[in-house]
């Protein structure tokens, strides 16, 4: 509670919030505004007297035209929803399986299981990329959506099953015993009575992973090499600069386009996806 | 024929040894309650009959049949669980109809019996709604409903009425006696709460430690209890225990305490010589203890000091104090008496017990 | 009545004969090895195996398209004795420390700010999320327009306001190189250390800091002696995920300057892609990535362990 003065209201919270606000979304403005301003603009120097940074006088979408019909930036977005939806199902069927084991079933070795995953986990993929792409090739993956399709679930199947592990625990033990007496094996109270409480614990978890592999970049770098087979992150990185030269307008065009598949699905899963971030946090 | 037999029953979990060679028979059609302090083995022995814990040693047979190493689906029983443990994402119909589901049951089956439980239950309007938007006592009655239309061989009840708030306690209790007689099944309730055991259960099976205390019908269990753990927890409020020194008095046998001395009746002489010269303990109901008057001969009476009065409304407690000793006495509600009194009190003499020391086994 | 009828007359039925795979799915062990099959192999194969190739890999001196010999730790003492290794070992804790603990201040303070109420609460936190919501890299390369040394808005603005007076080079300067680096870090780190530690603070019971108010302590004291401790084991648990994605860095530092100027922001990750991917000194860059691992697993221990201790508490 603030109490007091008006003034002190402003200082202590209206202003660093809106400070805040302000820094964290700035940069998604820049990035919008810098795709509908036209050429003879974007590459005026910041000292230059005409430097109207904020706005623009002749909004173009020539950058976005360019993007989608000179590019290969459709067939990227395809590739990144593809290889991102896929991977999303992969981990949570296996998340899911793993999260009601550990979580709801005795077993000898449960608690090193549950610790593995949870340490892999924290294995970051820059540890593994280089001797993964060797195997990547062994298995005559390389450039394929597969290469991604099946590393990707290494990072999202422990966040996944950590999470629903968290909605499992929650349910009441009562619940399966009472349909296994009505008649259901374990398997079937499981599918019938225990996934579909966790539904919300679920849809968090592959709202997540799916932004997750949207958002991965360096398995997709190095598994991916001819244009067509590229993801959003690494088309946009790789294509869009011819010699040493930033086609900051298509650039702009193409961060601001790739972001929205990603940013449409969190609006309307806000809640979900908070819940989704400190669920794995709280643990 | 459903009945039940349990037989040298025993779970171990690690070295906590939980259930303790349990013998019981449950006769076809008979309400059998098992009442216990908490982690007596009450429930424990209840999931090894329902088969949602697994059997150290010893048998468990439904009907004939040796039901060890059935899975809970295939022991043709139901169970309802203190929680309810209705599944929140169905409807009520949905809940009931759920383990007939689950045996392929035809769906006008289903539904036919549905709604005779529903009907028997008094919630046929609720069918379509949602766990959430019941009252504890209609989640209680769904959860009943969902036992019912299984049309099981025995019903297992695990504490169905401790969540329920005191009055609607009292109110289910009817309820279901009327429920059990209406369905003519044989029933496993298991209960902490001693007026629940006695109300509803045809024999009562109190546990204590693992152990079997005593199996008999109510009455039995409160006339005539087997030792002194089964006195004390049976009636409430509870049996007033004194230890007291037989000794041969000059007209037969008596028991003194410091606060007190009594004559020992007649009837019970011949049980209590072999006691004389030791300690034993004395126990006698709030009930039997009644204020003196002429007809009492004065060697069951004592005299006591009165330390507080609980007015009840169809009874007075008096709580005693008698030398060192407190007790309890119920009497009518036209007794005058307050903090300080000192009254006379008289024992019946028919409803006194006496326990070994030792073995707290009765006398 | 139907129930009673059809119940006292049915015999006990004999139990159904059950197929061998219904009775061992039953069994909890066999059920829990049919679920947890799927995840093993995923893992197993993608992670523990490329780990143990890694390790193989950085004990030889295998190239891209030739393979190498076993040449035991020569590889480790190439990079004992690499400069750049060096500067990248510094840089990398640098980078970590630093924005780690702007990032645990900023997020603190937002997460203070965001756990009043106040209108457009809901729409603030939506939006908040953004920079962490949005791929790194696409969100980076908005910042590296922002930071190009010509074009830079933020030059503009700071000269407008009368700060500078000629050009900074962001990037390109190697002393301010790291920093740029960082900030850009912090902004993306930001949004996920508020929303976690705001979901943490709206755990701890309002009526503490009533009493403690009432008890006579003032906000700071208050945030100190009752916010903070209890704030303490979701902090630790934010700390150390994202300790680790920062000793692991990659996208970043890739977009904004590829390692330079000068390897002033080299890191583990990029060294290690530039040697074994840009160069094709495959067992070298294995070599790089797995010299991470003992500090990053000193790091997870450690704080591990501090959570433990402080979940005990």
């Amino acid at each position: 509670m603030i109490e007091g003065a008006k003034w002190r209201r402003w200082v202590y919270f209206y202003i660093p919030l809106g400070g805040f606000v302000f820094w964290l979304l700035f940069p998604f403005y820049w990035m919008l505004v810098t795709s509908i301003r036209p050429d003879r603009e974007l590459y005026r120097p910041w000292m230059a007297p005409n430097y109207t940074p904020f706005w623009t006088a002749h909004p173009t979408l020539v950058h976005i035209m360019d993007l989608l019909t000179e590019t290969l930036f459709t067939r990227w977005m395809l590739n990144t929803l593809f290889i991102a939806i896929v991977s999303t199902v992969i981990s949570l069927f296996c998340g899911v399986f793993a999260g009601y084991a550990l979580s709801r079933l005795k077993f000898p070795f449960a608690g090193s299981l549950g610790a593995g995953i949870f340490i892999t986990y924290l294995v970051p993929q820059t540890l593994l990329f280089i001797p993964l792409a060797d195997i990547i090739r062994n298995f005559h993956l390389g450039d394929t959506p597969w290469a991604l399709i099946l590393t990707y679930p290494t990072f999202l199947i422990p966040f996944c099953t950590w999470l629903l592990m968290g909605y499992f625990k929650a349910i009441p033990r009562e619940l399966e015993e009472c349909a296994r007496i009505d008649g259901a094996t374990r398997w079937k109270a499981m599918l019938y009575i225990i996934i579909p409480i966790a539904v919300p614990g679920i849809m968090s978890a592959g709202i997540f992973a799916f932004t997750l592999s949207w958002n991965e970049f360096i398995y997709a770098l190095v598994f991916l090499s001819s244009a067509e087979q590229k993801t959003v992150s690494v088309g946009v990185t790789s294509e869009l600069v011819r010699g040493d030269v930033f086609y900051w307008g298509q650039l702009m065009a193409g961060a601001l386009l790739g972001s929205i598949p990603v940013a449409f699905i969190y609006s309307f899963f806000v809640e979900h996806y908070v819940a989704g971030l400190t669920g794995s946090v709280k643990g | 024929m459903a009945r039940v037999l349990i037989r040298n029953l025993n779970k171990m979990y690690d070295d906590f040894h939980a259930v303790k060679d349990v013998n019981l028979e449950i006769r076809d059609k008979e309400f059998l309650v098992l009442v216990g302090p908490s982690g007596c083995g009450k429930t424990t022995t209840l999931r090894m009959v329902a088969g949602l814990e697994t059997i150290t040693s010893g048998q468990v047979l439904i009907g004939d049949t040796v039901v060890n190493d059935l899975a809970p689906m295939d022991r043709d029983i139901a169970m309802v669980f203190q929680n309810y443990a209705l599944y929140p994402h169905m409807s009520v119909y949905d809940n009931m109809a759920f383990g007939l589901k689950m045996r392929k049951v035809e769906r006008a089956e289903i539904r036919k019996r549905v709604q005779d439980a529903a009907d028997i239950l008094g919630i046929r309007d609720y069918l379509a709604r949602k766990p959430r938007q019941l009252s504890g006592g209609q989640r209680q009655r769904v959860a009943l409903g969902r036992a019912i239309v299984r049309h099981p061989q025995v019903f297992l009840f695990d504490e169905p009425l401790s969540n329920l708030d005191a009055k609607l306690r009292v109110q289910m209790r009817v309820e279901l006696k009327k429920l059990h007689t209406r369905l003519n099944t044989t029933a496993i309730y298991v209960t902490h709460d001693q007026v629940e055991a006695m109300t509803l259960g045809d024999r009562v099976v109190v546990m204590r430690g693992g152990l079997v205390q005593q199996v008999g019908e109510p009455l039995e269990l409160y006339n005539a209890p087997v030792n002194r753990f089964v006195a004390g927890f049976i009636g409430s409020p509870a049996m007033n225990f004194a230890p007291v020194r037989v000794s041969n008095g000059k007209d037969g046998l008596r028991a003194d305490n410091p606060g007190f001395g009594i004559d020992v009746p007649a009837e019970i002489r011949p049980r209590l010589q072999p006691y004389a010269g030791r300690d034993v303990i004395m126990g006698i109901r709030p009930e039997d203890l009644q204020l003196a008057n002429g007809s009492y001969p004065p060697g069951l009476c004592f005299d006591a000091m009165v330390e507080v009065v609980e007015k009840l409304g169809p009874e007075i407690l008096l709580d005693l104090q008698v030398g060192e000793q407190t007790m309890v006495a119920a009497v009518e509600p036209n007794v005058r008496a307050k903090r300080g009194d000192k009254l006379r009190f008289a024992l019946r003499p028919e409803r006194l017990h006496f326990f070994d020391t030792s073995s707290e086994a009765a006398i | 009545m139907a129930i009673s009828e059809a119940v006292g007359q049915r015999p006990f039925v004999r139990a159904p004969r059950r197929g061998v795979a219904t009775r061992l799915l039953e069994d909890e062990r066999w059920l829990a090895a049919a679920l947890l099959l799927p995840t093993v192999v995923l893992l197993g194969l993608f992670i523990a195996y490329p780990f143990i190739e890694g390790v193989l890999l950085s004990v030889t001196d295998t190239k891209v398209g030739i393979p190498g010999h076993f040449v035991a730790l020569q590889n480790f003492i190439a990079l004992w004795h690499d400069s750049i290794f060096g500067t990248a070992v510094w840089n990398t804790f640098v980078y970590t420390a630093v924005a780690t603990v702007f990032k645990l201040a900023l997020g603190l303070w937002l997460a203070l700010l965001l756990n009043r109420h106040f209108r457009g609460k809901a729409f603030t936190r939506a939006f908040i999320l953004l920079p962490f919501i949005i791929p790194t890299v696409l969100s980076t390369f908005a910042w590296k327009w922002m930071f190009d040394p010509t074009f830079s808005v933020i030059n503009w603005s700071l000269f407008q306001l009368g700060l500078i007076h000629g050009r900074i080079n962001w990037l390109g300067d190697p002393n301010l190189a790291l920093i740029s680096v960082i900030i850009v870090n912090v902004w993306r780190g930001v949004p996920f250390f508020a929303i976690s530690l705001l979901a943490g603070l709206q755990t701890i019971n309002p009526e503490l800091q009533e009493a403690a108010a009432i008890d006579g302590a003032r906000p700071w004291q208050r945030f100190w002696h009752v916010t903070w401790p209890l704030l303490l084991p979701v902090t630790m648990v934010v700390v150390l995920f994202s300790v680790i994605q920062t000793f692991a860095d990659f996208q970043l530092v890739y977009v904004l300057t590829g390692g330079g100027p000068a390897n002033a922001t080299q890191l583990f990750a990029t060294y290690a892609y530039q040697v074994g991917v840009g160069t094709g000194l495959l067992s070298e860059g294995a070599a790089i990535s797995l010299a991470m691992f003992p500090f990053l697993l000193i790091v997870v221990v450690v704080q591990l362990l501090y959570i433990r201790r402080v979940e005990v508490h």
